[in-house]
């Protein structure tokens, strides 16, 4: 085994490589949703600058594949961390009172498997146009393809839901992961977390308000 | 005052064991927690049963010997307490209470509520230790070591290893006891020589030993009956990260 097998091969090391491909994913998230909330001035202003990043050409692809590579080896490393812990205690308590755990905390897994299949539908959906809940799709028209999703139910419902997962998981990740790499300064309250949920909740309050937007009819 | 106990009895380590209910009575508010089993025992005793196994020692708090999952909650409802330290007033009368024994995949059931804690002893054989040779004791001043990393490395060097993280930890992690070594040590001139093999040493047994690893659930700093803080493992990552930049031979 190399120093690059014997890293990963460590549980320590797969949690470095979920805390660095998570902050990664956090980064994108901050620019995704700042972009998003174009949506707010019109159709002109969200639809050039969809157009400008399309126009980035190679810069666009080499964030994607950067982005795609962090979401593979964050759920591979997910996938293999949950099997050892499972297997680390094949005979649970009878009783169990969780003292600091939070709901983000321990929705981690089934979180991040909804997160999943969300990203997975959501690139089929507004990147590729495979999805088309409302039958039409234009890679130039961002702005129309979310009026018009957005204004059946159940796929405004999925992002909401979608959008709580998101918010639980970086509640959650962005105050641990620091502290995966080992990067986190010392705390007297290390549970004090105002920075990830500052973060969790402007995502989160950034991302949902579109559908709603939409479906409410404040976006039309 | 009167207690309905749920207790695990479990005759050896490849017998099977179930919850057991048995009454405490007269059981009184000073009592340790520790003694009112002892009563329990007694009770047993002279009833021709086998009494309950659980580990035990110095009863104040500073060997690490006793364990148990006391209503769901290692070493029980007190905060910064092992359970011999723990008594009787802290709960009421009528009270149903659950003991169970720490549940790890590394830690064996030997008996009923005690545990083979000896993976632990294996992670601090790893690399738990210095070998700069110390001779005899020196003047006290002789090394300076700052304030702030003496009150750290005092402060994790608490750990009395009874294993109350691992119980407590939802994927039964050792992280923070084996973490609290590295940093006791790392922090100190004397363990320096070591510092990054010791870290990727210490790890790599801990997992060796079938423990988990580590989600941030923060449950091991909640439990610890010395308060040790989950800082520790950030500083464990650190070290173990550091090793494995450095190409570190373990
Ligand atoms: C929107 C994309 C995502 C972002 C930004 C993200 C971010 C994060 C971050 C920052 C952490 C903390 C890592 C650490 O403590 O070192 C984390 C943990 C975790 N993520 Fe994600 N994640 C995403 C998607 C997913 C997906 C799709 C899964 C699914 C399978 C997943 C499963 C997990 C799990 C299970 C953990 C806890 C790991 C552990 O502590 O053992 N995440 N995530
Ligand atoms: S018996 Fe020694 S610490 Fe509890």
């Amino acid at each position: 085994m190399g120093r690059l097998g014997s890293f990963y091969g460590s549980m320590v090391g797969k949690k470095v490589v979920m805390g660095v491909t998570g902050l990664i994913g956090i980064a994108y998230l901050i620019l995704h949703v700042l972009g998003n909330l174009l949506v707010f001035r019109g159709p002109t202003a969200i639809n050039s600058y969809a157009h400008f990043l399309k126009s980035t050409g190679e810069l666009l692809w080499t964030v994607r594949i950067i982005l795609i590579v962090a979401v593979i080896l964050h759920v591979v490393a997910a996938v293999q961390l949950t099997q050892q812990n499972r297997a680390a205690r094949p005979i649970g308590y009878t009783r169990r009172e969780p003292q600091v755990a939070t709901i983000a905390s321990r929705t981690m897994r089934w979180g991040g498997a909804l997160l999943l299949i969300f990203i997975i539908f959501h690139i089929l959906h507004f990147t590729t146009g495979t999805i088309r809940p409302a039958g039409v799709f234009s890679s130039e028209d961002v702005y129309a393809n979310m009026v018009t999703s957005f204004r059946i139910w159940w796929v405004a419902l999925f992002y909401v839901i979608a959008m709580v997962a998101l918010g639980l998981h970086l509640f959650h990740g962005a105050w641990s992961s620091v502290r995966s790499i080992g990067v986190s300064p010392k705390s007297p309250q290390p549970f004090h977390r105002t920075v990830s949920l500052l973060l969790a909740v402007l995502v989160w309050a950034g991302f949902t308000s579109i559908p709603v937007a939409v479906f409410v009819g404040l976006v039309r | 005052m009167n207690l309905t106990l749920h207790v695990w009895r479990q005759a050896g380590p490849d017998a099977p064991g179930k919850m057991v209910i048995y009454e405490a009575t007269g059981v009184s508010p000073e009592m340790s927690f520790l003694e009112m089993l002892d009563v329990v025992n007694e009770g047993l005793t002279e009833r021709g049963e086998v009494p309950i196994a659980f580990d035990h020692d110095c009863r104040e708090g500073i060997c690490g010997s006793c364990s148990l999952m006391i209503n769901g909650v290692a070493h029980g409802p007190m905060r910064g307490t092992a359970t011999c330290q723990l008594h009787m007033r802290s709960f009421k009368d009528g009270d149903t209470i659950y003991i169970e024994p720490w549940r790890a995949r590394a830690f064996r059931v030997i008996k009923d509520l005690a545990v083979d804690r000896s993976p632990l002893d294996r992670i601090i054989q790893a690399g738990g230790f210095i070998t700069a040779p110390t001779g005899s004791a020196q003047d006290a001043n002789n090394i300076l070591v700052a304030k702030e990393s003496v009150d750290d490395a005092m402060d994790a060097a608490a750990c009395i290893g009874c294993g109350a993280c691992v119980a407590a930890c939802p994927n039964a992690s050792a992280s923070l006891f084996t973490a609290a070594k590295i940093t006791h040590l790392g922090l100190l001139p004397q363990g320096q020589s070591e510092r990054y093999r010791r870290a990727l040493k210490m790890v790599q047994q801990m997992e060796l030993e079938e423990f988990g690893s580590c989600t941030l659930h923060g449950e091991c700093q909640e439990a610890c009956p010395k308060e040790i803080s989950i800082d520790t493992i950030t500083r464990m990552n650190r070290d173990f990260l550091r090793a494995s930049l450095l190409g570190t031979r373990p």
